[in-house]
């Protein structure tokens, strides 16, 4: 391989958001030599846009909370299809995995005591999201970036990832391309880790960015990891849905947890209309009570019902507007502006007011937003130890978004942040403990002559289809056929639109040099986004009942009998194949507290 | 759909031209949509760097007209539409390709920052109090969100090329802070006059002006450090002292 760059280390991680980062820190500090590859430059990755803040019951506004009523919210949350033991060890250690932040420099907002100030949140029984403002992942990147940098990880940016080396059944590194030179480079290593994100750019209106084309979960498969819950996709309730440019960019929930309300075309706050069963009693019954708990009487009222779960509010909003209810560009009204004073709102939700204002021309502070679902958030990824963040593949680990199992059929707000530092940190540990003593394993000649030849032919075809055609109608598909609502009938035309699109990727063409050509990115980014988008279509077909983030109207009432029934999208020879397993039942104690609170 | 015209720069470090592009656009538009366009329609293999498209991440920065902006942040509708656009990239640094140029430096710059160091925790339980107005004042440096348009736009920078002995607006406001930061404990005043060439910046307020979240760069995060460089090492009252009683004073 003389013409192919290589590196050595213990640890490669391949993504730089939270659980990347987080990851490759302490890999670091267990004492391995830590690659850590980022498709795009450091500290740009999707986690710079979470807005909201991190889920972690520090107690520093309600005394009352502890790991068991977050781990009993996550679990209803998820509508009782997580991993329960990632949902404990999450509720566990994210307070203090979020202190750990603090002692690194991060600026968290504050009480009036000095601690850390916590704000409510969708399906949050208390007040528990550590946050700045509506940057907090702008923040926790910064500093983990910092930390990282000053640790000794070398990072490699701009770098993307095309398939792992998997040699004598381990993991053994990663082969790349550098986009500005369009060369090869291998990287030899012990362990692997996975800290890719996920997969919203499979459909037309997203909130996320170019880069989330479900690169790892599409890795791990193709190196023959199990791919867990890939139906489970989040739909956010609130994203942009004017002008047509800015359709999908996300509107915090932060919005709704600062007070805002959510109204239809006739005025009415149709939430109230929409508490499911397993919720009444939790919310409050009238706008008065509402609204007494916003303005800061927390004890004795209730939540609003705008802080229902993400799948519910989605859903309520999706059906407003199909019954002719919603505004005039297909969305519902978020206001926040007749809640609270403009000040406030300039305090607490700056970037919101920037956003709405340079974007759309609307001032938050003085008129509503309109807002409708985006495709936000992957539940499902690798099936990983909930101990170690081990996928199936030794050698192999997966932490964050591309990790399966944590939130079930539905991720709380706040959760993913935290999610990002426990399992992260966790996944690092665990890779480095694996690495070490390890000389990372050679890789044969032969395979990565194949896989270059593969990732070039594109430049053989000049004539061949343009791959952004294909990501377009791929988009359209999925959006029409495996959004927010399905059926099975369209689920099957989804997925006949897969097989057609794979086929036409095939022929893509990419004209132009291999230097900084996004073209031929995008051309290479299909591969995953197909395999992605067969997997959530397969897994959709097979679960027949409605759950969480996953709505059949064929099948509208969740079944029982497949609540911990998780279908399993995995590699059969060079197609992908589904298979049911059950997961393990909860603990006695556990299930007690689920069932009589925390 | 109206049909606007684009001047958008193309080529690599060693040459380059402005190519002329036609395109239909929509309202509400920004300037990133129409390279968007541009590279799904006419020209794939134009390169441009962006990620969250809502001027969160600050990857799409480029010099549009001549100014330098986030694409992404920029509507077209704020340009008449008889004259065409033109989207060149940011002039402080080597061009790679296209928009896109090589602003390795700047992660050089950052990484040579003394580290942040806090002081011993308030409580045996590792934790420590700060107050809202304490955290306010680095809270508006943390806001920066790297897309170096203040690096662009500075003359020392931008004419003068004094990249090996200037950190630059961008990291002056890093290094603001950990200076700010209520916990630290580390002293980065050395480093900002030596290596950081702190005294290059005349206080021209370009910086401020184009930094698309709003950081008063110039007033509260350079001449506040300006003000503790010139105290530390040039107080006369505090010369005199060091003159009389040693270095050790």
């Amino acid at each position: 391989m003389a013409d192919i760059q290589q590196h050595e280390h213990d640890v490669i991680v391949v993504g730089a958001g939270g659980a990347g980062l987080r990851a490759a820190i302490e890999a670091r500090a267990q004492g391995a030599r830590v690659g850590l590859i980022c498709k795009s430059l450091l500290g740009k990755a999707h986690t710079v846009m979470a807005e909201g803040g991190a889920a972690a019951a520090l107690g520093t506004v309600f005394s009352e909370d502890n790991w068991r009523v977050h781990f009993r919210d996550t679990m209803r949350g998820g509508k009782m299809h997580n991993n329960w033991r990632m949902a404990q060890i999450h509720a566990q250690e994210s307070p203090d995995r979020v202190r750990e932040l603090e002692a690194w420099g991060a600026l968290f907002d504050r009480t009036p005591d000095g601690r850390i100030n916590q704000r409510p949140f969708g399906g949050h029984t208390y007040s528990r999201l550590a946050h700045v403002g509506d940057r907090t992942g702008l923040e926790m990147i910064r500093v983990l970036q910092d930390k990282a940098v000053h640790s000794g990880v070398d990072v490699f940016m701009e770098c993307t990832v095309v398939r792992l080396p998997v040699v004598d059944g381990r993991a053994a590194g990663a082969l790349a391309y550098w986009k500005d030179s369009g060369r090869f480079v291998l990287f030899n290593a012990g362990a692997v880790v996975l800290a890719t994100g996920g997969i919203g750019k499979g459909w037309q209106i997203t909130s996320n960015s170019w880069e989330y084309t479900g690169d790892g979960h599409a890795l791990a498969c193709d190196a023959g990891a199990d791919l867990i819950d890939m139906e489970f996709v989040q739909f956010h309730p609130t994203g942009m849905v004017w002008p047509p440019s800015v359709n999908g960019i996300l509107v915090t929930e932060g919005v709704r947890g600062e007070g805002g309300i959510l109204t239809n075309s006739t005025g009415r706050r149709f939430m109230f209309d929409y508490v499911p069963d397993m919720f009444k009693g939790d919310f409050a019954d009238t706008e008065k009570e509402a609204q007494a708990w916003v303005t800061g009487d927390r004890k004795k009222n209730r939540r609003p019902p705008e802080l229902l779960t993400r799948d519910v509010v989605a859903r309520a909003i999706t059906r407003e507007v199909k019954e002719g209810r919603g505004s005039p560009h297909g969305g519902v009204f978020l206001d926040i502006a007749t809640k609270r004073d403009a000040e406030y709102i300039k305090k607490k939700l700056p970037s919101m007011y920037h956003q709405f204002k340079e974007l759309a021309g609307v001032d938050i502070t003085r008129e509503p937003m309109e807002v409708g679902p985006t495709t936000h958030y992957a539940m499902g990824g690798v099936k990983v130890d909930a101990e170690t963040q081990e996928a199936t593949v030794p050698g192999l680990y997966a932490a964050g978004e591309v990790a399966g199992g944590m939130h079930g059929a539905n991720r709380l707000g706040g959760n993913s942040l935290s999610d990002l530092l426990v399992f992260g940190r966790r996944a690092g540990a665990a890779a480095a403990t694996a690495a070490r003593n390890r000389k990372p394993a050679p890789v044969s000649d032969a395979w990565v002559q194949q896989v270059v030849n593969e990732a070039l032919a594109p430049f053989s075809r000049p004539n061949g289809e343009n791959p952004y055609q294909v990501q377009a109608d791929l988009q359209k598909a999925m959006q029409a056929d495996a959004g927010i609502v399905r059926d099975k009938a369209g689920l099957e035309a989804a997925l006949a639109a897969v097989e057609k699109l794979k086929r036409r990727a095939a022929g893509v063409g990419v004209i132009g040099s291999r230097e900084y050509n996004p073209g031929w990115s995008t051309a290479l980014d299909l591969r995953s986004l197909l395999t992605v988008s067969e997997a959530v279509t397969r897994a959709a077909l097979a679960r027949t009942e409605s759950r969480g983030g996953h709505t059949r109207i064929d099948r509208p009432d969740s079944d029982p009998a497949q609540e911990r029934v998780q279908y399993v999208v995995h590699k059969d020879g060079d197609r992908l194949a589904v298979r049911a397993e059950r997961q393990p039942d909860l603990p006695a104690d556990l299930a007690k507290l689920i069932k009589d609170g925390a | 759909m109206t049909a606007r015209m684009f001047q958008v720069y193309r080529g690599t470090r060693q040459q380059g031209a402005l190519q002329e592009f036609r395109v239909e656009c929509d309202e509400g538009m920004v300037v990133l949509d129409a390279v968007h366009r541009i590279q799904a329609q006419q020209a794939p293999d134009l390169a441009c760097r962006w990620n969250c498209k809502a001027g969160k991440c600050g990857s799409c920065s480029a010099e549009i007209n001549g100014r330098p902006r986030l694409m992404c942040m920029t509507r077209l509708s704020d340009y008449p539409d008889d004259r065409p656009v033109t989207i060149t990239p940011m002039r402080a640094f080597p061009v790679i390709k296209d928009l896109v140029t090589d602003v390795s430096w700047n992660y050089e710059v950052n990484r040579r920052i003394p580290a942040f160091q806090p002081r011993k925790p308030d409580f045996p339980d590792g934790t420590w109090r700060m107050y809202q107005h304490e955290v306010e004042r680095p809270q508006e440096f943390r806001k920066c969100i790297e897309c170096f348009l203040c690096q662009d736009v500075c003359h020392v920078l931008r004419t003068h090329h004094k990249h090996a002995e200037f950190m630059g607006p961008a990291f002056l406001t890093r290094a603001a802070v950990y200076e700010t930061h209520p916990l630290d404990t580390a002293d980065r005043s050395q480093h900002l006059k030596d290596e950081g060439g702190i005294g290059y910046c005349n206080i021209t307020k370009c910086c401020t002006e184009v930094c698309p979240e709003g950081i008063r760069i110039t007033d509260n995060a350079i001449i506040p450090l300006k003000e503790r460089v010139v105290d530390r090492f040039y107080d006369p009252l505090r010369g005199l002292l060091r003159l009389i009683f040693g270095k050790s004073r």
